[in-house]
């Protein structure tokens, strides 16, 4: 896959988050690759491939504005719809919500939800005879919750092998506990097997997420990411975490995103 | 009741394969029918009840009927964050069936008690709530609720009543009807000991065992004037319920419940019975203000 210039889709967050005043815009640009990617293979995909249905379960839910603007990308959603992101009547709130759009999941927003659901999904899809990986992304911090270990532990107990936990590992979490170097062999402690790749690279995040895993268990991806990526002052800024721009800021970053 | 939970699941199996029961490594034993003949759709899942929850949902989602069972505070407060986000905000089908009550474990002390469940549940939007007093209670409301496709809470009991109601999910059930204008609520298996209580006395006896939807209707078609509410749990949660009444001048209403504090005693759930006064001597003095 050659790599696509995702410019335009970080500006649409970034005008989104500005008219609402809301939203987590350097989470969601660490993830928007991890995302695009997901959907854009699955998009492509053509009548051979019918029998496959992959899954995509954001976990990491305050993120969501990547996936709104990548549905919105593929025309899974409108744009009409989405330009009331965050307003009283909208379907797209800051964190989403399985009732209000069928592309959504799962309602995640609170930490370490969403990947025992995935786990519960694969279980299920297994017993069935469902064809397609179901892929959970969590973030780093999000990692700290027990409820993703608990979900680890079944998920190789049960030898989930169209399960993969895609970790967004852009290190925001450090400040608290530190597990971002410890990822790896965690989750090969815990029988999964484990690949670690730049979360950015569209041609290593398509062959990672979509190649066969080799062990008969579930998959750890670890993309190590940058947070807020594409807009250098916002990279790696706390003050950044759940910010809005302002008009004068948002005009800034948009010259930045097509230089 | 309990030993009636792997008998009805056995026999809904033979003809509903989207039941998927997860044990929380509890009744493990008391399953071992189901085991040995739906064992693609039962779980000794292990000791991990938030991810247990949360599998439950992913498997709602994906067309099955979710069964999670363990001990009461587990299922119910651990995991309270799953129950509401993932069940009750998601509007997902899923049964969840508890054990221990408020303390069946009385001897297990206070880390096994519940008496708050009832009250939390309720406040999850849209989680039904069931209280059988009996083993075929427990038989009816769960084939009838089972795949509703909304989040169902039933709370099992080491207790029965000896009365055998053909109850009804949503309704409650006139046991007495008498002539005073004080009506009293018996909740699941505490109607055992309010029909001791209540000897000898004028009053009416409505039995009920689904806590949310309540039915007020049965309630106040009997023109009360009093109405006590008999639970044993946090007597919260009868205030929540009859609060309902609050706006009417007519009927005044009181709560016969576990008063908000920890249990900090051992021994049997009799003797908890008498320290809390939610024995039937217990119950008769504190409706009708005797002895």
């Amino acid at each position: 896959m050659s790599e696509i210039n995702l410019s335009p889709l970080r500006a649409r967050i970034l005008e989104l988050s500005m008219q609402a005043r809301e939203g987590h815009v350097p989470s969601a640009f660490s993830i928007l690759d991890i995302i695009f990617v997901f959907y854009n293979k699955v998009s492509k995909r053509t009548n051979s491939d019918l029998d496959l249905d992959d899954l995509f379960l954001l976990s990491k839910g305050h993120g969501c504005l990547a996936l709104y603007v990548v549905l919105e990308h593929f025309e899974l959603i409108e744009k009409a719809a989405l330009d009331g992101f965050g307003s009283f009547n909208s379907d797209f709130g800051g964190h989403p919500d399985r009732t209000k759009s069928p592309h959504i999941t799962a309602s995640t927003g609170s930490l370490g939800h969403g990947l025992p659901i995935a786990v519960g999904l694969a279980m299920s899809r297994l017993r069935r005879g469902v064809n397609g990986s179901v892929c959970c992304l969590i973030g780093d911090g999000e990692a700290n919750e027990g409820a993703v270990w608990e979900a680890a532990l079944l998920a190789s107990q049960h030898n989930l092998n169209n399960l993969t936990c895609l970790i967004d590992n852009n290190q925001s979490g450090e400040r608290a506990v530190h597990i971002s170097a410890k990822l790896s062999k965690m989750f090969t402690a815990f029988d999964w097997e484990v690949l670690e790749i730049d979360g950015h690279d569209h041609c290593h995040l398509e062959t990672a997420i979509f190649e066969t895993g080799t062990v008969g268990g579930p998959r750890a991806i670890i993309c190590n990411t940058v947070k807020g990526k594409g807009v250098r002052s916002m990279e790696r800024a706390p003050e950044w975490h759940h910010r809005s721009p302002n008009p004068v800021e948002y005009s800034e970053f948009l010259k930045e995103l097509s230089n | 009741m309990r030993a009636q939970f792997p008998s009805t699941t056995l026999d809904i199996l033979s003809h509903d394969e989207r039941l998927q029961v997860l044990l929380g490594d509890i009744g493990v034993f008391g399953f071992r029918h189901v085991f040995a003949k739906y064992p693609k759709n039962i779980t000794n899942i292990g000791i991990l009840e938030q991810a247990t929850v949360g599998v439950a949902a992913g498997m709602a989602l994906a067309g099955d009927i979710p069964v999670v069972h363990t001990i009461a505070p587990f299922l119910v407060e651990r995991a309270y964050e799953q129950l509401k986000v993932d069940f009750g905000y998601q509007s997902l089908g899923g049964n969840f069936v508890s054990v221990g009550g408020s303390y069946d474990y009385a001897a297990l002390g206070c880390t096994h008690h519940c008496p708050a469940d009832l009250s939390l549940l309720l406040n999850i939007p849209g989680f039904e709530l069931v209280v059988p007093g009996t083993a075929k209670e427990f038989d009816r409301l769960f084939r009838s609720r089972y795949a509703s496709l909304t989040p169902t809470y039933f709370r099992l009991s080491e207790r029965s009543n000896h009365l055998d109601l053909d109850v009804n999910f949503g309704s409650n059930t006139v046991v007495k009807t008498g002539t005073s204008g004080h009506l009293i609520i018996a909740v699941g298996p505490a109607l055992e000991r309010v029909l001791k209580a209540c000897d000898g006395m004028d009053v009416t006896i409505v039995y009920c065992t689904t806590l949310n939807p309540f039915d007020y209707n049965t309630v106040l078609s009997l023109s009360p004037t009093h109405v006590s509410f008999v639970v044993e749990a946090y007597e919260g949660l009868g205030f929540d319920i009859l609060g309902a009444f609050s706006a009417r001048a007519d009927v005044t209403f009181d709560v016969v419940g576990i008063p908000r504090a920890f249990i900090d005693r051992y021994g049997s759930f009799d003797d908890i019975d008498r320290y809390l006064c939610l024995d039937a001597m217990g119950i008769r003095k504190r409706l009708f203000n005797v002895g």
